[in-house]
């Protein structure tokens, strides 16, 4: 009887190949219904994301511009002065590079591995522009030598035989402060720059993170606890930051910190102070301006998650005699600790990745990571640097993450 | 059941509480509770059953009057000194606790040493059937086991009293006869006292030994399950508990207790006397469908009407059968489905009967109670 049942119960061939073509259609179905997002995420989000990884390794540029010379140089053993036949080559191309006006890539290729080679590239570009052919191939590397007896030296054939690498760690090794010695093995860089830019951004946004936990948890707890209207009426306020521009409320913030702005002269007249504090452009006005723009990240979700604690479960705990405190310290806190880890992520990470406040209120001190790589992208032109920087933020901000999922789980996130 | 002074446990004095500061929620709540008995606040939702309970567990505060447990007030005792045990509707088991912590915990709160705790929580897990659950989360409980669970945490740190906000309310008829069991048999094996609060009339009749009907903030009556049904001292009560059929009338004397009612369809009958009631005043004469019976009948009878059949409904384990009287009121009728279930066509005419005693006429001041409620 069992054995029949089973039998009555499983599909024959054909019933088995309608429901899978059922099935299929469905997902083709759900599939095209996602199609125009999944182009727009390729087009705006993976493939940006992905040049930006590839370009911090990759730098065709030297290798473009004086392919001949690099390949002549691959037999120079790095000491000396290279030979003749190298020094006639590249005067070669250093002429038609002059002339096509493409000698200032290279000389900024060469002075970011050897700072102050640039003006010695351009000059020498501009001697051998006029040079006949038939000279140069004959006498070129004297010339050469004329031109900037530099190119005597061999530290600016290492220079220019580094940039001519294609794909390079170059550029994350000067990220994470680091360099290649000439031997291939790899130490510390003179002057600590980005790793302390690091350091700092972490640090900078764990204050924030914990500053808008600090002001953001009571509020969400007593807007979950008052009635609907009360709450809502709140929320105006919570959510009004979202509504006036952020270069607003960040250039209100320069009006109200500055020397001689309104929180100075309030503690002057309020005989607090003597001299007004310089508050501005610092850490302390990098960190005031963001805890008061991200507070809303860390609010709402806090606020959704409270809300939907019955309020039960704290009288439950008292009236099996726990004091209030240790009540909330066992049942609410874990209880509210979803919205509590949702919160602190998003403040956490929108605040390592946050450009606009530290740029106009944080002055030098209050530079975070972001400055640094805006000011390689638009200032100094150093992309490939800019993209390494960029990277490692990335990973970065995956590995907390994964740190995070380890210890608390990324189920316990929850925005509402 | 009489209760001397030095029996009372629990007593609420004229408790009053407004929570707007202009209307009161509760109106002047008395009740005098002896250890171990089970009361029911019974009534519909917004009458302050869950308002007085709330004051209890001292959640809400007492806006007048005392509430005392062994002659001492509690009224400024902070909840978590109240030693009140408590069950929720939603159960309010701590999610991210496995059961054993949940009943760990009140025990951990009064510094009870582990070994302790690990024995009474599987004496408790025991009572309550779950033995095997103490490692699981609420969240792989059924609605039963939770609830079985909720009244383990609220029984385990033998609290001296136990408050219970409508406990049934969140599961399905089945499981509900099978918990009201279950906590009627955990009453009677541990004898604590308890304050059950519930809107559904049959579970508050089935458990307790006593049930105060809540209405507009006021106890209507406060008496055992039978007395409550059989002898209720106002029309609320009459048509808050159980099923009634109401005819309206004239008294016309009052005679030893029962009063000579004229029918305002026509017709005399004769019905107990409710306290309040006037001779020459206006009445409604309540009888439970269940004690009408249709002529010809072989039960003993003193009353009797005359009433156009309307419809019959099969029920199953009895018939309903619908009647009007000639002054337009529908009067139900509840047969026993045997083979004296008599036949009727519409329109035909029957003769209804019942008992003096088992019918009550209240004074009646114009307003018909909902009987359809």
């Amino acid at each position: 009887m069992a054995g029949s049942a089973r039998d009555q119960r499983r599909l024959a061939p054909e019933d088995a190949r309608n429901a899978a073509r059922e099935i299929r259609a469905q997902r083709v179905r759900a599939f095209l219904f996602v199609t125009p997002l999944l182009v727009f995420i390729g087009f705006a989000f993976v493939a940006p994301i992905a040049s930006m990884l590839f370009r911090s390794a990759y730098n065709p540029t030297v290798a473009e511009l004086v392919p001949a010379s690099l390949e002549a140089l691959a037999e120079w053993d790095g000491e000396g002065q290279p030979s003749e036949a190298v020094l006639t080559q590249f005067a070669v191309d250093m002429k038609r590079l002059a002339n096509d006006r493409t000698s200032g890539q290279l000389a900024e290729e060469i002075n970011r591995n050897l700072p102050g080679t640039s003006s010695v590239v351009k000059s020498t570009a501009r001697n051998l522009r006029r040079v006949e052919d038939a000279e140069l191939a004959s006498n070129g590397a004297a010339l050469l030598l004329e031109a900037n007896d530099a190119w005597g030296e061999p530290g600016i054939w290492r220079a220019l035989r580094k940039a001519g690498k294609t794909y390079t760690t170059g550029y994350y090794l000067t990220a994470l402060d680091l360099e290649m010695t000439r031997d291939g093995s790899i130490q510390q860089r003179d002057t600590q720059i980005y790793l302390k830019l690091y350091g700092k951004t972490l640090w900078m946004a764990l204050i924030i993170t914990l500053l808008t936990l600090v002001l953001g948890y009571p509020l969400a707890f007593h807007m979950a606890h008052s009635s609907t209207s009360r709450a809502n009426f709140l929320m105006v306020f919570v959510l009004l930051p979202f509504w006036t521009s952020l270069l607003v409320r960040t250039t209100s913030w320069i009006a109200l910190l500055q020397t001689n702005g309104v929180v100075n002269s309030a503690l002057i007249a309020l005989g607090l102070t003597r001299q007004p504090h310089e508050m501005l452009y610092t850490q302390f006005s990098t960190v005031i301006a963001m805890t008061h723009i991200l507070l809303p990240f860390m609010v709402l979700p806090l606020y959704s998650v409270m809300r939907g604690i019955d309020p039960s479960f704290m009288r439950a705990a008292l009236s099996m005699g726990s004091r209030p405190i240790p009540a909330f310290l066992r049942i609410y806190l874990p209880m509210s600790l979803p919205g509590l880890s949702a919160g602190a992520l998003l403040v956490f990470i929108i605040s390592v990745g946050y450009y606009i406040t530290p740029a106009l209120v944080g002055g030098t001190d209050g530079q975070m990571i972001s400055n640094i790589i805006a000011f390689h992208m638009q200032q100094s032109n150093n992309w490939e640097l800019a993209a390494a920087l960029g990277s490692l933020l990335l990973f970065l901000i995956v590995a907390l993450y994964w740190l995070y999922d380890r210890f608390i789980g990324a189920g316990n996130i929850k925005l509402g | 059941m009489t209760r001397s002074e030095d029996a009372v446990f629990l007593k609420l004095d004229d408790v009053k509480k407004s929570y707007d500061q202009k209307s009161l929620v509760v109106k002047g709540f008395d009740i005098a509770v002896e250890q171990g008995e089970f009361i029911t606040l019974l009534g519909p939702s917004g009458s302050g059953k869950t308002t007085v309970l709330m004051m209890l567990a001292g959640f809400e505060s007492v806006t007048s009057g005392t509430i005392s447990i062994r002659g001492k007030s509690i009224n400024k005792t902070a909840p978590y000194k109240r030693n009140i045990g408590m069950v929720f509707q939603n159960y309010a088991l701590f999610p991210h606790m496995t059961v054993a912590e949940n009943l760990a915990y009140p025990l951990s709160v009064r510094g009870m040493s582990k070994a302790d705790q690990k024995a009474r929580i599987a004496e408790y897990l025991k009572l309550v059937e779950l033995d095997d659950f103490g490692h699981r989360y609420p969240g792989q409980l059924s609605g039963g086991q939770m609830q079985r669970v909720a009244l383990a945490r609220a029984m385990i740190f033998e609290p001296t009293l136990i408050l219970m906000d409508e406990p049934l309310g969140a599961l399905d008829k089945k499981l509900r006869e099978q918990m009201q069991y279950e906590i009627t048999r955990l009453h009677e094996k541990l004898g604590f006292t308890v304050i059950y609060v519930t809107h559904d009339q049959a579970e508050a009749l089935s458990m307790s030994d006593r049930i105060a009907v809540f209405n507009d903030g006021v106890v209507q009556q406060c008496a055992p399950p039978a007395e409550l049904y059989e002898r209720p001292v106002n029309a609320f009560v009459a048509e808050f508990i159980g099923e009634n059929n109401f005819v309206e009338g004239h008294v016309e004397r009052i005679e030893g207790g029962r009063a000579v009612v004229s029918v305002k369809g026509g017709g005399q009958i004769v019905a107990e006397a409710a306290q309040g009631l006037e001779a020459s005043g206006r009445c409604i004469v309540s009888i439970r469908p269940e004690k009408l019976f249709i002529h010809p009948t072989s039960h003993d009878h003193d009353n009797e009407i005359e009433a156009t059949f309307v419809a019959r409904i099969y029920v199953g384990d009895f018939i309903r059968y619908y009647f009007r009287l000639s002054d337009g009121s529908e009067i139900v009728v509840k047969v026993l489905n045997d083979l004296s279930a008599p036949e009727f066509g519409e329109g035909d005419q029957g003769r209804l009967q019942w008992l003096i005693s088992d019918s009550i006429a209240f004074p009646h001041d114009g307003e018909m109670p909902d009987t359809t409620g």
